[in-house]
């Protein structure tokens, strides 16, 4: 297969994209898509769990009462001050020892490459909602308390106001941080690697140590990473657009 | 939940120690090199010279458009043939040293982004009261502007310390032994992997979550 590039440019050759890879599943740059997937696969997986219990976290720290409130600060705090690494890890290795019925599930029922995509979706997830879940507070925190209040005296269940009036408007206040958020779960989901996903970063890692072409692989990675950024960005971009607020700074005029 | 066997963690705090120590060095390096040349490269954005803008726009965007992972690896390429062209026989470990000049130049991007609000955050009639005292606009912004900017954003200098590290563990990626790696390794050859990395995630919680209470009570004190 030819991607039509010069095979050598800047000194590098290119055509090392074309060849057969070493698993003999395809040619390198097939590859590498194999690990843009995943990559993909894992980011998305991971934003879904990451908003559900974000949400979640961040509506509880704004609830009256005391427990509910403090058990989310507890989870805010431990997912923000342990390394994402070692969150990784304790979910990969030590999860599945703790936790008998859904340990024996994880080590017998699933293969390997399942094994690694539910414990680098759980673990991005988590790590990224312990932020989302900031976002979420900070957003309720800024709308004016007696949008609460009058959601009340109408006659609004709290559930209702949360739904129908306060959360609408947080979110459209979060989407910038949010978008953010996204970025960084992309760029984060590298650490997958660690634990044998063939996400992008161990796909180049690997075409590195076969074909010895470190350049080429790197460059490529890189420049797909930055294409994913842009990409994200641009789409973002629409997405603010689409959902700003009238009346606030950037809302219409 | 089986039973947990602890014993194996006291007769390998050395090691663990020793591990801590390199990544504390990794973290100094960064923050110094890292704050230092972050501010050039704020100072460089805030110009009104295109040239500098643009060049310091590239270089803080390039680096928060990629995954730490991606960088280290990048630089764990580069620096030990940069090591070999310079010094024909490298008696450093490239390893470590590839990882001060990664987390060095990587830190510095995400510094410089903070520094620069901070620099925006100081009112402009202090930019004027200081050129119409005489003083210059390098003088300007080194005994006006920045002293003012860095109180302002010490709460998120700090926080984003506490970051690096974290993010200090992922050296796992070239190989480095620091704090992670060794509980990493002593768990695996000892078969208490599950004790050793959750002793490993308590020592980073405590510090991580001392360290920031910390920063929260210092940027109640210092407000403006």
């Amino acid at each position: 297969m030819s991607l039509g590039l010069p095979h050598t440019f800047l000194g590098l050759d290119w055509s090392i994209f074309a060849q057969p890879a070493f698993d003999r599943s395809g040619t390198y740059f097939q590859f590498l898509l194999v690990g843009l997937q995943w990559t993909l696969i894992i980011s998305v997986l991971g934003w879904a769990v990451a908003f559900v219990i974000g949400s979640i976290a961040g509506i509880m720290r704004t609830l009256p009462g005391r427990i509910l409130p403090s058990i989310a600060a507890v989870y805010v705090e431990v997912f923000r001050n342990v390394p994402l690494l070692v969150q990784l890890f304790l979910w990969y290795f030590v999860m599945p020892e703790l936790i008998p019925g859904i340990g024996m599930w994880f080590k017998q029922g699933l293969n390997p490459l399942l094994q690694q995509m539910v414990a680098a979706v759980l673990c991005l997830g988590f790590f990224t909602g312990a932020r989302v879940a900031e976002q979420v507070r900070s957003g309720l925190g800024s709308l004016p308390r007696a949008q609460r209040a009058a959601g009340l005296a109408l006659g609004l269940n709290l559930m209702q106001v949360y739904l129908l009036i306060l959360l609408p408007v947080a979110y459209r206040i979060i989407i910038p941080t949010l978008t953010s958020e996204f970025l960084n779960i992309i760029k984060n989901s590298a650490v997958a690697s660690t634990i044998g996903l063939v996400e992008l970063s161990r796909q180049s890692q690997q075409l590195g140590e076969f074909t010895a072409h470190w350049y080429e692989s790197f460059i490529a990675v890189t420049v797909l990473y930055a294409a994913i950024n842009v990409a994200v960005m641009l789409a973002a971009r629409y997405l603010e657009r689409a959902a700003r607020l009238p009346g606030l700074v950037g809302g219409h005029k | 939940m089986p039973a947990l066997d602890w014993s194996s963690i006291p007769g390998a705090l050395p090691f663990l120690w020793n591990g801590m120590l390199v990544t504390l060095s990794i973290t100094g390096v960064a923050i110094l090199v890292g704050i230092v040349l972050g501010t050039l490269i704020a100072t460089a954005r805030l110009s009104a010279n295109p040239i500098p803008s643009s060049l310091a726009a590239l270089y803080v965007n390039g680096f928060r458009s990629i995954p730490l992972v991606m960088v280290l690896l990048w630089f764990y390429l580069l620096v030990p043939q940069l090591i070999q062209a310079l010094f024909k026989n490298p008696a450093a470990d490239i390893r470590l040293v590839s990882a001060f000049v990664a987390f060095s130049l990587f830190e510095a991007s995400y510094y410089a982004e903070i520094i620069r609000a901070g620099i925006q955050s100081v009112s402009r009639g202090q930019v004027s009261a200081g050129l119409a005292l005489g003083m210059s606009r390098a003088q300007t912004m080194r005994l006006i502007v920045l002293p003012q900017a860095f109180r302002r954003m010490l709460p998120l200098l700090l926080t984003q310390a506490i970051i690096l590290f974290q993010d200090t563990s992922l050296v796992y990626v070239i190989g480095l032994s620091e704090f992670f790696g060794v509980a990493y390794r002593t768990g695996d050859r000892d078969g208490t992997i599950v004790e050793l990395l959750l002793f490993a995630g308590a020592v980073y919680f405590v510090l991580c979550f001392a360290a920031s209470s910390l920063v929260r009570v210092l940027q109640r004190k210092i407000a403006l």
